[in-house]
């Protein structure tokens, strides 16, 4: 088996009372794409914030290709190779959809101190943010302003801004989320093929895409994640059912 | 064509017309006038790069002014006394050359912002309001208790220093002096502002999460963007001094903080021209309702308040419309 990129080995996060992280266990190997379900308020937001670097575990360790980051900053993941997309937009409203993807492309270079030289005239910049606006299908959309944007647009730009930056993993944070069946249709192709580029840990609510698209799932439940394995596996798991599935999900 | 480009086409030549006829009919208050304009312009612009393009709302800006105005006094003041400014371990002598004070007001309040913007920034809102305010009042107390450097009084300068080819004493020479930096000012803000660095600055203005999923640390842009706003507005506090032949205390008050952001807000936040356009109708409004009543500040309160309440981006949103986003 192919050494994991991202091996999250025994984090724990405490809120007072609240454990929001159990020695949680978690790993992302090239080529997969790892979805993380469980019910609302489970500790996904939390978990990915831990490997994100915006929160400190209590204990245990975030392992990233091999290095230990769980000290480093939300900044120096990023520039290590961590692609984030946010639940909620955090994109730049003011700019266009076309700056964006330049501020990822820009981002990924990594010459952000530069003061003199127009960046929307950077021919490298421009080619790059384009592509990914293609791939996403905002390609049209470039010159319009993020504000104007709607909702599933503001999503699909999310992804192309985290396509700019070339990750080596994806940290993809509820995508879906409010978007129609057919946005959803047509990200789920995209993350389908994205998966070779570079592994994706998926926090997704929508379960029909996370059985379609995941090659494994991890089952968070307050905190602690009650199983891990394939979409099969999953399905048949009697604790998961009950935890999670319900009986809707009766196979 | 655009309205903006227009608007500032127009701004400037107003600006340059009016001192020029001034100096044909032989006016010079008028000329005076017009270069306190351009000189306020100048600190705005700054300022503008911290407020407008940061969104770091310093109301401590009067540091940098008057961090540029005393190295102006300073210097001038070592020079026409004769008096060295150290003699250990070498002499150092003042100077009236302005290309020197400029630089030395640049760099000094560079450097102010440097240590300050280090402190303050760890902070953010209404603190950092308040942080950058207690340092400028820090300086303008030190400023008055300091009796070397006329204290309370402030010191004057009989006269105006030199530059290299010109009669400054002559107002249109020393006009077109500040002219010139204005231009060169608004040139280098206007290339910072669409620079990698201006964007990124302007992404984690409207997200930090989003500046830090892109490899950058929010502090260091904000940071850098301080330094350049506190080096430019110091640079204006050195020509301030120059123009009145006088420095004191008054530089550093938080009076002049908030007239430096009135000049901003006036204009439009964040547009690179806004700041001219705030500061030239300050001083119109000034000087004509200056001349109504002993107290036009009130009005002058009144038109903020509207600006603020109707007209959010200032004369050029008013005039201009909303900034385009790129080009």
């Amino acid at each position: 088996m192919t050494d994991p990129i991202l091996d999250i080995r025994g984090v724990c996060k405490a809120f007072g009372a609240l454990q929001a992280s159990q020695d949680i266990d978690l790993t992302v190997r090239p080529g997969e794409i790892h979805a993380l379900i469980g019910p609302n308020g489970a500790g996904k937001s939390t978990l990915i914030q831990q490997i994100a670097g915006g929160l400190r575990p209590d204990a245990g360790r975030v392992l990233f290709d091999g290095c230990d980051v769980t000290s480093l900053s939300t900044a120096a993941r990023a520039r290590l190779g961590m692609g984030r997309t946010f639940q909620i937009s955090s994109l730049a409203m003011d700019y266009t959809v076309l700056q964006n993807a330049v501020l990822g492309a820009l981002g990924a270079r990594g010459d952000v101190f530069r003061f003199f030289r127009p960046v929307m005239r950077d021919a490298d910049l421009l080619a790059q943010a384009r592509v990914a606006l293609t791939t996403v299908g905002l390609d049209e959309f470039e010159a319009l302003r993020t504000s104007e944007l709607s909702h599933g647009q503001r999503r699909q730009l999310e992804v192309a801004v985290a396509l700019t930056l070339s990750p080596r993993v994806f940290l993809m944070d509820e995508p879906m989320a409010g978007l129609g069946a057919e946005g959803s249709r047509r990200l789920m192709d995209l993350l389908d093929g994205l998966r070779a580029e570079a592994p994706i840990l998926l926090i997704e609510h929508d379960m029909d895409a996370v059985f379609a698209l995941a090659d494994r799932i991890s089952v968070l439940v307050y905190g602690q994640i009650i199983a891990t394995g394939t979409v099969d596996e999953i399905r048949a798991n009697r604790d998961v059912r009950t935890a999670y599935l319900g009986e809707e999900e009766d196979a | 064509m655009r309205r903006e480009p227009i608007l500032n086409a127009v701004l400037m030549v107003l600006l340059l017309a009016v001192p020029l006829w001034a100096h044909l009919t032989d006016e010079p208050f008028t000329i005076t006038l017009a270069t306190r304009a351009v000189i306020f312009a100048i600190a705005g612009v700054g300022l503008n790069v911290a407020l407008g393009l940061g969104g770091l709302v310093s109301l401590g800006h009067a540091l940098f002014f008057g961090v540029g105005g005393y190295a102006m006094g300073i210097l001038a003041f070592h020079a026409q006394t004769y008096a060295p400014l150290i003699d250990w371990p070498m002499t150092i002598e003042g100077t009236k050359s302005m290309p020197v004070i400029w630089l030395v007001a640049v760099v000094a309040s560079a450097i102010a912002a440097l240590g300050i913007g280090a402190l303050s920034l760890r902070t953010t809102g209404v603190y950092f309001i308040m942080i950058t305010l207690a340092f400028a009042q820090m300086f303008y107390f030190f400023a008055i208790s300091w009796p070397a450097y006329g204290g309370e009084d402030g010191m004057s300068i009989y006269v105006r220093n030199g530059f290299p080819g010109l009669n400054t004493m002559d107002p249109i020479q020393f006009f077109g002096l500040c002219y010139g930096l204005l231009l060169l000012v608004l040139f280098i803000v206007w290339r910072i502002a669409r620079s990698p660095f201006g964007l990124m600055l302007g992404a984690a203005r409207q997200s930090q999460a989003r500046a830090q999923a892109l490899g950058q640390v929010p502090y260091r842009l904000y940071l850098t963007a301080f330094v350049i706003s506190g080096a430019i507005t110091g640079l204006a506090g050195a020509l301030f001094a120059d123009l009145n032949r006088f420095v004191s205390p008054t530089m550093f008050s938080w009076q002049t903080s908030g007239e430096i952001m009135v000049f901003v807000i006036l204009g439009g936040v964040g547009r690179v021209f806004g700041p001219v356009a705030g500061a030239a109708l300050f001083i119109v409004l000034e000087h004509s309702l200056g001349g109504l009543s002993e107290f036009w500040h009130i009005y002058l309160g009144a038109i903020l308040l509207g600006v603020v309440l109707f007209a959010r981006g200032g004369l050029y949103g008013l005039l201009a419309g909303r900034e385009r986003a790129h080009d």
